[in-house]
């Protein structure tokens, strides 16, 4: 509601973020699919023929493809699970009467403030390596065979490193929005005879279904691209097994030189995007902004 | 300065018409009041009058020039919003001030102007403060002072008390009322408050899905209304309505009777039945009195009334003061007491 | 909520809170305490938590090995360039949103939020292609451009959800009273918003920050922030647990310390209206 004039300012103050944001998602989108239809390898100059959909095919049937995809999945949808489950959990007793909560909420928050590269490095090193690693000597302790985490578990050690990067932030927008909840609301349920659990089920649950909805879809833009966390440590290996396909992509471009291949795998992975966010964009819609 | 002229305005939000053609004049200095029920337009002409809101088509003069183009700020108006918008990050002086720095008036111009709307408004000790260490009222107050500085041709407000307690609704009115006396400004007022209405205009405009029902005095409303709307809209309790079966030869379709103009009778009435609620005001009593079609009557009767729940009464009402309405809710024109006195006379 | 044997209860919950956050706390502050162990102290198979020689020594290696502080500016002038630069663009773009709303809005800005969920490899070669090509690999300016534009969906995100606390009478009053639009953003708007905006800078800077699949790509030796410089730790050098923690802490206690004192204003900011 508003005049021509506000109407017409309006317009020209959203342009430069539109612009530039169609551009950032527009130019590069089409040179990425223009690519994708050439044979183009920066280690053979020459023709870049146009091979029509032959790296698509290349990329899709590659068994790589298969397995990161699935890796893919593992990992957003592991991170989220641990995440969410955690963070309810945490934010519950966070609202407890506790003694010291500022000091426990700056420890809970803290790795959150963690660079990828960091936390990754340091539960490489320092937690999970076989030989030095604090939980090699824990099971020495115990006088158990150490676990060689990325050899033998690695997509569930990223999931580990991720999920306690990622563990503050659900418990942090959980706890506030445990905290929104009507306390009357509660008392009422008191009254009426209802006994913790059915508390949590019937008015803390539902309650938390905004927030939820928010962690699940500001996690999985961030989680969909996960990257560091892998270079680091694994290197998407032992064989693909911890590779997901942002990092499959990324070795076929930058490490293999294939742009066309890089290129079409990069299309897929729009397409796998746009998918999880149409989906994402529907729970938000219904539960955002009512 | 301060006269405003409709002519033909509309408005519509895509297909929907919010304004239907709307002609509208008002006079320099006069106190008008918009009421209606909500979502009636009301507030919408008032935007639209302020520059807030784009006119569809039609025409808004304000003091005989074209205005409906201009921006709100070239149109030397005033509002008072109804959450009193008051700029939460400054001090109630430059609060004040704020329109005055626009306006790019002198220092020393804007520092009398500012003592002196506040020693009108008892804001003297407040204006270091910001709104929100300030009651309800003082933020409208405050609302006013910064409307009062410019000096506009006409003051709009928005609902401006609907966001106060009652007992301090009471006071603003007066205040707002003493206002408009001292200053001498048009002043165009919105309200859903029918009693706002009443005991604050010069002249009451009765909106209701877009359309302005009938434009009058309090008084004339009150008498007069043109139609089954208006004369349920105006007056509290609210006028009786009572549906007839249609006679041939007359278009009577419904009757209305105000509560205070009810009399309780020993007598064969024009109505009988039982007493339910009794409403105890301790001036006066009101009697929800069902009747034997179902309907229910609202009676004004004494403040020391000696009925009781279930008790069986007739009422009656003198015939000048029940209104007639036709099957399309307007006032029966040929029966309005006026007409009447003028045939007794003859 | 607990009334009853409260005491007891609320030792329990403490000692249980305790626990947990210690444990998420532990692997941040046994990388501090390890950068001040010796190297075979760092990796004795009976590590000491406070019981060893402690010395400043891996400190004065890592800013031996590599230009730690010009890491740490790249990292400065990246994330706060981005972000200031973002929040420029960004202002505006809320403001029509959240003030201006037509029937696109909401589209609009699912779309802008979509354009975040592009992954980054879809982009990946003409980005670097483009970026060889305008001599902007290895430029902080590089990457001020794209950390503006990969933040910018949250940055209107975000603004838009506080401007639209804001109730809309209030910059209608600054028009009616003359305010321009200009003077309707700065005098009003911006004040009200402040604390908005200071959360919205934050975590952005933060975001910027820690960023690491641009910065790891599109950097070198001229540009690198810190991110870059501590993934060269990666490699087998990596092993010296001591200094790798030394540059562990020098490249996230700068975060650390404002996002603690940024708590508050970064949890409404980050939640996008979903926890009020």
């Amino acid at each position: 509601m508003a005049t021509t004039q506000s109407r017409t300012l309006a317009k020209m103050m959203l342009l430069p973020s539109v612009t530039l944001l169609l551009a950032w998602m527009i130019v590069p989108l089409c040179m990425t699919l223009y690519f994708s239809f050439l044979d183009y390898n920066l280690l053979m100059p020459g023709e870049n023929e146009f091979i029509g959909f032959l790296n698509y095919e290349f990329f899709l049937t590659d068994p790589a493809f298969i397995e990161s995809f699935f890796n893919t999945l593992l990992l957003v949808g592991g991170v989220l699970f641990i995440t969410i489950g955690g963070g309810i959990g945490l934010a519950i007793l966070l609202d407890q009467a506790i003694w010291g909560r500022n000091y426990v909420r700056i420890m809970v928050l803290a790795p959150f403030f963690v660079m990828p590269t960091v936390s990754a490095l340091v539960w490489k090193n320092m937690f999970m390596n076989p030989v030095n690693g604090l939980f090699a000597h824990f099971a020495e302790f115990l006088g158990v065979a150490p676990i060689d985490f990325f050899a033998e578990l690695p997509l569930l050690s990223i999931i580990i490193i991720v999920s306690w990067q990622w563990l503050p932030f659900a418990t942090l927008i959980l706890l506030t929005a445990i905290q929104s909840l009507d306390r009357e609301q509660l008392e009422a349920a008191d009254l009426d005879g209802a006994g913790p659990f059915s508390k949590f089920t019937y008015i803390v649950l539902p309650h938390l279904s905004r927030a939820v909805t928010a962690v699940i879809l500001i996690e999985t833009i961030f989680l969909l691209s996960i990257f560091a966390e892998i270079l680091v440590t694994t290197s998407g290996g032992p064989g693909y097994s911890s590779t997901n396909i942002t990092y499959l992509i990324y070795t076929q471009s930058l490490l293999q030189f294939d742009v066309g291949g890089g290129s079409a795998g990069g299309i897929v992975a729009v397409i796998i995007a746009n998918i999880v966010a149409i989906f994402l964009m529907r729970l938000i819609g219904k539960n955002l902004e009512g | 300065m301060g006269s405003i002229t409709l002519k033909q305005v509309t408005k519509s939000f895509g297909d929907v018409n919010v304004i239907k053609p709307l002609d509208l004049h008002i006079r320099e200095g006069e106190f008008i009041v918009f009421v209606g029920p909500s979502g009636c337009g009301k507030s919408t002409l008032l935007r639209m009058i302020a520059g807030l809101e784009d006119t569809t088509s039609g025409t808004i003069e304000i003091d005989g020039e074209d205005a409906t183009a201009m921006p709100p700020a070239k149109r030397g108006l005033a509002m008072v919003f109804q959450s009193y918008a008051l700029y939460p990050h400054m001090s109630v002086r430059n609060n004040i001030a704020f329109p005055l720095k626009r306006a790019k008036v002198a220092p020393a111009i804007i520092e009398e102007k500012i003592t002196a709307a506040a020693k009108m408004l008892n804001l003297t000790d407040y204006l270091d403060r910001k709104p929100g260490q300030l009651s309800g009222g003082q933020r409208q107050r405050v609302a006013i002072g910064r409307a009062i500085v410019r000096q506009p041709s006409a003051f709009l407000f928005d609902e401006p008390l609907s966001n106060l307690d009652a007992s301090l609704r009471v006071n603003m009115r007066l205040e707002i009322s003493e206002l408009h006396q001292s200053l001498a400004t048009t002043m165009i007022y919105v309200t859903h408050d029918q009693v706002e209405a009443m005991t604050m205009a010069d002249r009451i405009a009765v909106f209701n899905g877009g359309i302005i029902e009938q434009v009058g005095t309090p008084l004339e409303l009150y008498q007069r209304p043109v139609n089954r709307f208006v004369a349920g809209f105006i007056g509290s309790p609210k006028m009786n309505f009572i549906d007839v079966d249609m006679k041939a030869g007359d278009p009577t379709c419904s009757l209305g009777v105000r509560p205070e103009h009810l009399k309780i009778t020993k007598q064969q009435g024009l109505w009988s039945g039982e007493v339910g609620v009794i409403e105890h005001l301790g001036s006066e009593t009101f009697l929800h009195v069902h009747l034997a079609n179902g309907s229910t009557l609202t009676v004004k009767a004494d403040g020391e009334c000696p009925l009781q729940h279930g008790d069986k009464i007739n009422l009656t009402a003198d015939d000048n003061k029940i209104m007639h309405f036709d099957g399309a809710g307007m006032t029966i024109p040929s029966l309005s007491w006026e007409e009447k006195a003028v045939v007794k006379s003859a | 909520m607990a009334i009853n044997h409260s005491n007891k209860s609320k030792l329990v919950y403490t000692l249980l809170a305790w626990g947990i956050s210690g444990m998420l706390f532990f692997p941040i502050l046994w990388t501090i305490l390890t950068s001040f162990k010796t190297e075979a102290e760092a990796i004795a198979s009976s590590p000491s938590l406070f019981m060893f020689s402690w010395t400043l020594e891996n400190y004065s290696d890592v800013l031996a090995r590599s230009p730690y502080f010009d890491h740490f500016w790249n990292s400065v002038v990246v994330s706060l360039g981005s972000s200031l630069l973002g929040l420029l663009i960004a202002v505006p773009a809320a403001w029509s949103m959240a003030f201006v709303q037509t029937k696109r809005t909401k589209n609009l800005l699912m779309w802008m939020l979509s354009t975040k969920m592009l992954p980054p490899v879809g982009v990946l070669i003409p980005i670097y292609l483009m970026f060889r090509d305008f001599g902007l690999l290895d430029t902080k300016l590089g990457l001020v451009i794209v950390m503006t534009l990969i933040n910018l969906p949250i940055m209107v995100w975000m603004l838009y959800t506080y401007f639209r606390e804001i109730p809309h009478e209030i910059l209608e009053a600054a028009r009616m009273d003359g305010a321009g639009i200009k003077e309707e953003i700065f005098h009003v708007l911006l004040p009200i918003a402040l604390p908005g905006i200071a959360s919205t800078l934050l975590l952005n800077v933060i975001l910027a920050w820690n960023e690491a699949f641009w910065t790891l790509i599109l950097t070198a030796a001229n540009a690198a922030p810190l991110t870059a410089f501590i993934a060269s730790y990666s490699s087998p050098e990596g092993l010296f647990y001591a200094k790798l923690s030394a540059a562990s802490v020098m490249a996230i206690v700068p975060i650390l310390i404002l996002g603690w004192f940024s708590q508050k204003q970064l949890v409404r900011g980050l939640s996008f209206g979903a926890v009020k």
